[in-house]
Order: C-alpha cells, then structure tokens, then sequence
C-alpha cells in the first residue's frame, strides 16, 4: 500500500526556491491533489554559508560581524546574544548605560524587523499597498540606526563589554519624534487592515497550531505567543535592564495565523513603550566597560545565553577551549524551530492558504541554513 | 453596376476604417491606463510613480511598449507549440471586436446591433478559452493553476454578471447599446438599480481578472500564473486585452447605468469617457487597497451570495415591471 500522498493521481509542486512568497530561499515540496496539499516537505540549505564552521576560524572579535549576516532583519538581538556570550565568558559587566544604548536600538531593530513583516505579509495575501507605508516608516528608524551605528541593516554595533558610541540629543529627539509618529500609524494600519473582512477571511483559523505542538516543536517568539504561551526571553529569563521596564508580553488565544498578526502588531506597541521608558530613564555614566582585554583569551568552559530576536529566542552556545578562537560555536535559530511545524499545518490547505502560513511564521531562511 | 457596387465598397472602407479606429484606440487606451495604473497606485502608495519620461512619466509607458517588443519571444521546450502560440491572439481578437458596439456617442458607434449585449459578453466569455489555451500548453503547473482557476472564475462570474444586466434589458426592453442608452434620457439606471450596479462592478472586477479577484494571476502564490511562460510581445498582448477588457467592462456600466454618452454642455464622447475612465479608476481604486481572496470563497461568493442576489434583483424588477 501507498501512503495516502504518494498515489498517482497526486503531483509534486516546487514552491521555491524562487518564488515571490518563499521569503529569500526556501523551498517547499507540495505533494498535491488539485489545489490541495497532500504533504509539505520543506527543503532548507540554498543559502547555507557555514556561519557556525566560520566561528572556528576567526576570533572572537572577527566572528562578530558574522552575527548580522544570519538574521539580517533583528541583526542587533543576534550581536547582543553573542556578545553576552562572550562577555559571559570573559566575565564582563557592561555599564548601566551601554545596556540602555543596546536596549533602545534592539527595539528600534525589532520593529524595522516586525514592519517589514507586515508589509510582506500582508504582500503574500494580495494586498500591494500596505508593504510601501510600513517601508516609509522602517525608513525613520533605519535613519535612526544609521546615525548612530553607520549601517542600516547588516549592524555591527556592540561590543564585548558596552557601546563603541553614546546617543546624543538628536537621536533621542529622533527616536521620540518616530514613537510619535508609528503610534499614530499603528491605528491605520489596524483600521484599514486588521479590520478588511477579506483580510480576516484570509487568516482566520488558518493554520492553527495548540499550545501542545508549540511545546513539541520547540516554538518560540510569535509563534507560541500567537498560541497563548506567554514565553517571552525578555520576561521568563530576563537579560540585559528588561526588568526596569514596564512591558506586556501580548498573547493570542486560538493560536491561527489572525493571532500570530495580532501579537506582533502589539508587539510593536510595546517596543515603542519599552524605547520610550528607556529614554526617559536612561542614566549618565560610561558606555564600555573598563579593562576589556586587547586580547581576548577566555578560560577554557561553556556558555549559553539567549535573547528575543524577533521570531523568537536566538540562544548562542560558545564552547571555549582557552584559545583566541572558539572551539565550537553553536546558534539556535528561532525560525528553525518555528519552519520545522509547517509540515503539519499545511496538510489539507490550499497553496493560498499555505502562503498565508509561511507568511505568518515570519521565517527568515538565511538565519536556518546559517 | 458602378452604383451598386459603391455602397458596398463604401462599407468596406467604413469597416476597415472603424477597424483602424478601434486599434488605434485600443492600443492609445491601453498605454494611457497602464500609465494611470501606475499613476494612481503610486498616489495610494505614498510615492510619485513614473516621472522620468515625458511629463510626469506621460510617454514611459510607449517606451516599455518599445523594449518588450525589443524582447527576444522565448518558447520554452516542451509547449505545445500551436496552441502556444495561438493563445495571445485569440486573447486580443474578442476585445477588439467588442468595440463593434460600443456606443460612443450618439453618432460614433462602428455597428449599432440588436444583439449587442450578447455580443459583448460573448466574446468576453472567449477571452477564457485563452487563458486555458496559454495555461494548458504553456506545460507549467503554476500555468495550468493559473488557467484552470481562470475557467472557474469566469464561469462562475458570467452569471451573475448576465443576469444583473438582465434586469436592466427588462426596463429597457432591447439588447441594443443605443436603446439602452435612449432609456436613460430622464434618469440614469444607477439610481434605480443600485443593487445591480454593486453587482455589476463586483463581478466585473472578477470577470477581468482584477484584484481582489486577480486569482488567475495572484503573484504572491502562482508566480504570473498563466502567462508565466510568456515573454516579450507575446505578454504584451496578454497585458494589453487585460487592459482593454477593463475599459470594455467600465464601458458597458457606463452605458447601462450612467447613462452612457449622455451629459449636459460637453460632447457625448467626452462625457462617455469621463464616465468609463471613473469606473477604471474605481477599479484600480479595488486593486490597491484590497487583499486577495482565497479561490473557494471567491466561488463560494459568486454562487451563494451573488447569484442569488442577481436572480432576487431580477425577479423584484421584473414584477415591479409587470405591476407599473
């Protein structure tokens, strides 16, 4: 006997690895019956660089711009991580300010992350406009970014131990001018999107995953949120100066792709909140710690550190041998987790509905094939 | 013999020139709303649109009109050649022989029949077997989605699309475009069938293939869908009839419900193609700011809430006909 899938009347569709909804390079191996899927089977590797394998050969200060080329779109959760880690490691503390510095741009960064989700989410469902207005808003903060950290979107800002580069008032009118400004946009976008009925139709009870198979996948960020788990890394193992802010961590309740929209569109509520208290609170003082070593030479041992990037937590695992180089370096990537249900979520789906499920995942497959 | 003979000839030449005519009309209009596509989705979308060629981008799209025709014609492999090949012109040719009949104005119409409706819709029914021409032998399975959801779409859309127009016939009492139009000379049909106009403009948009109901081609899922394969001049006519189609549907609104050429001061032409360019211009209006259905609640639209409406509409009318 055939397992149901694999009849004859049934065909295989490519979608990837270029296809206008694949989001970069991936590809998805739909077994089909007429427009319905059978089997998904997602194929992962078309952009793989060997980030982990490079680590080996590089220092510790060398590996760092690697961290932006492997989630390209929250680049400064990923250099937090990894410079936690080391500085785990080596046993620094980096000063009040310098964590005020990374918080505020990580959120900035989470919410260029997040808009242009929204724009090419909201691509994948037909809908052209709305991709060209959240464009003109990520503008503002990646002008912001820019100011401050020189690039706008592969950063390599921190360093072990705080910032190269203080803030000044015309970053931080900047950044209270742009909280002004999204905030009066976020209504719009909800009036003029989450309210459409096609919009709704479109995302309503598709793709619904239960709090069970978060935990059985190993969701993280959005995704288990959209389903009612409030695991949030700020929140559950906090890092950094998170715990001096005031933040909700928002959850969904049935867990479908609507949900998951919903979370990160009060997600960036709360980033605006937290860069706006960190703003009002941020103390004087220095920006680097004192006696970074020229050389970085960690004792030989293990750490492990996560952060919240944008689709969830990004864990950097640093195994040190006592050398100038890692010994092995190992990056949990949210996406990976989070791509790896879709097998489940597409069967008996139309192809459209399976754009609309990858569009709500909020994959980023350079960051899985690393 | 030589007087007999000049009608016909005059006839003739009357047919080649109206011909001339349309063509050049056709291709003018197209690369104008290809420009106000542009135009008013760069408007909606915060950014300027073309503005390098000519007045604000005027001529840019003459200029792509020329590059894709510099394109070299790609023929994949393994397409079934005639029918490939056959499939942009049996695209074209329908839409170019519905402005027979199209009344542009009291005068300026090619060949004002009494069948003219179903003149219209039937050949737009065979822009269909078009897009199932390029689907089936374009040998590609976003292709063939493209084109089967195409055939499903339109056959589902030509109902309620025939049968709203249908309650218009009742009052009016004539499949001729200028009949239809004479009837609107104390009001125009929107205000009396209002119904039928949302109807009309809804299943217009499904019927040229448009967003919300652009399925046949939904980008983000199926590529380009039918004319995937399509390259150069070939796709041009594909872009081209698309666009064509569009000013034939708005064309008919016009004549059925605002009262076609009719309009104080100005020359009916004008007022006609103020008209049909407004209609455009709501459907690009749709286009923009609309996401994309799914396919199987855009047929379940069109068989359990448009068709039924369609029929109530049409039955109220004609007892309230029979009642007057």
């Amino acid at each position: 006997m055939l397992e149901r899938g694999l009849e004859e009347k049934t065909y295989v569709l490519n979608l990837g690895p270029q296809h206008p909804s694949t989001h970069g390079v991936l590809r998805v191996e739909l077994h089909m019956e007429g427009e319905f899927i059978i089997k998904a089977d997602p194929d992962i590797g078309y952009g793989h660089r060997g980030h982990e394998h490079m680590a080996e050969n590089r220092t510790y200060a060398q590996y760092l711009p690697n961290m932006a080329r492997v989630d390209y779109l929250h680049a400064l959760a990923y250099n937090q991580g990894y410079c936690m880690a080391v500085e785990k490691l080596l046993g620094l503390t980096v000063p009040e300010r310098g964590e005020y510095i990374r918080v505020i741009t990580a959120e900035l960064n989470r919410l260029t992350s997040h808009l242009l989700w929204l724009g090419a989410y909201l691509l994948d469902l037909g809908a052209f406009t709305p991709i060209l207005y959240t464009f003109d808003d990520r503008e503002n903060v990646l002008d912001l970014l820019d100011y401050l950290t020189g690039s706008r979107l592969t950063y390599c800002f921190y360093r072990f131990g705080g910032v190269p580069v203080d803030i000044d008032d015309d970053f931080t009118d900047g950044c209270r001018k742009f909280i002004q400004r999204l905030r009066s946009r976020l209504p719009d976008y909800d009036n003029l999107v989450t309210k459409n009925v096609i919009f709704i139709h479109r995302t309503k009870d598709i793709g619904i995953i239960t709090k069970d198979q978060c935990i059985k996948y190993g969701l993280t960020g959005p995704m288990a949120r959209g389903s009612g788990i409030p695991y949030d890394i700020r929140r559950v193992e906090p890092y950094s100066v998170y715990p001096q802010f005031d933040f909700e961590i928002p959850i969904g309740e049935q867990g479908d792709a609507l949900d998951r929209y919903m979370v990160r569109l009060r997600e960036m509520e709360q980033s605006l909140r937290i860069v706006e208290q960190a703003l009002d609170k941020i103390p004087s003082g220095p920006i680097m710690a004192e006696k970074v070593p020229k050389r970085l030479k960690p004792a030989a041992g293990e750490v492990y550190t996560a952060v919240e990037s944008a689709r969830g937590e990004f864990g950097c695992y640093i195994v040190s041998a006592g050398d100038t180089k890692p010994y092995r370096i190992k990056l949990r990537v949210p996406s990976f987790g989070n791509l790896s249900i879709l097998p489940e979520l597409a069967v008996d789906t139309l192809v459209a509905d399976l754009v609309a499920i990858i569009g709500s995942i909020d994959v980023v497959v350079p960051e899985i094939d690393r | 013999m030589e007087a007999m003979a000049q009608p016909a000839a005059v006839s003739i030449l009357g047919m080649i020139a109206g011909l001339l005519g349309v063509i050049v009309l056709v291709s003018v209009n197209a690369l104008f709303l290809i420009w106000m596509e542009r135009k008013v989705s760069a408007h909606m979308q915060l950014r300027p649109g073309p503005m390098e060629v000519g007045w604000h981008g005027a001529i840019q799209t003459i200029a792509d009109a020329l590059k894709l025709m510099g394109k070299e014609l790609i023929t994949p492999k393994d397409v079934d050649r005639p029918v490939y090949l056959l499939a942009p012109i049996v695209v074209f040719l329908p839409v170019l022989l519905s402005f027979l009949v199209i009344p542009f104005s009291q005068s300026l119409v090619i060949r004002d029949m009494n069948v003219g409706v179903l003149l219209i819709l039937a050949f737009a029914s065979l822009t269909v077997l078009a897009i199932l021409m390029a689907g089936w032998a374009s040998n590609n399975k976003y292709s063939i989605f493209g084109a089967i959801r195409s055939v499903a779409q339109n056959i589902a859309y030509e109902i309620p699309l025939l049968i709203t127009l249908m309650s218009i016939i009742l009052m009016v009492g004539s499949f001729s475009l200028a009949d239809i139009v004479e009837a609107q000379s104390a009001y125009w049909f929107v205000f009396v069938q209002p119904l039928a106009f949302i109807l009309y403009i809804t299943c217009a948009t499904a019927e040229t293939n448009r967003a919300p109901f652009d399925l046949p081609e939904a980008e983000s899922e199926l590529v380009a869908g039918f004319h995937t394969e399509y390259s150069g001049m070939r796709f041009a006519l594909f872009f081209l009839a698309e666009y064509t189609n569009m000013f034939i549907v708005a064309a008919i609104a016009t004549v059925f419900f605002l009262g076609g050429w009719r309009g104080p001061f100005l020359p009916g032409i004008v007022w006609f193609l103020i008209k049909v360019y407004f209609i455009i211009f709501v459907l690009m209006w749709f286009r923009w700011t609309f996401p994309r259905v799914r396919f199987d609640q855009l047929i379940t639209f069109a068989w359990k809430i448009l068709i039924p409406l369609a029929f109530a509409n049409l039955i109220i009318t004609a007892f309230i006909l029979k009642l007057r």
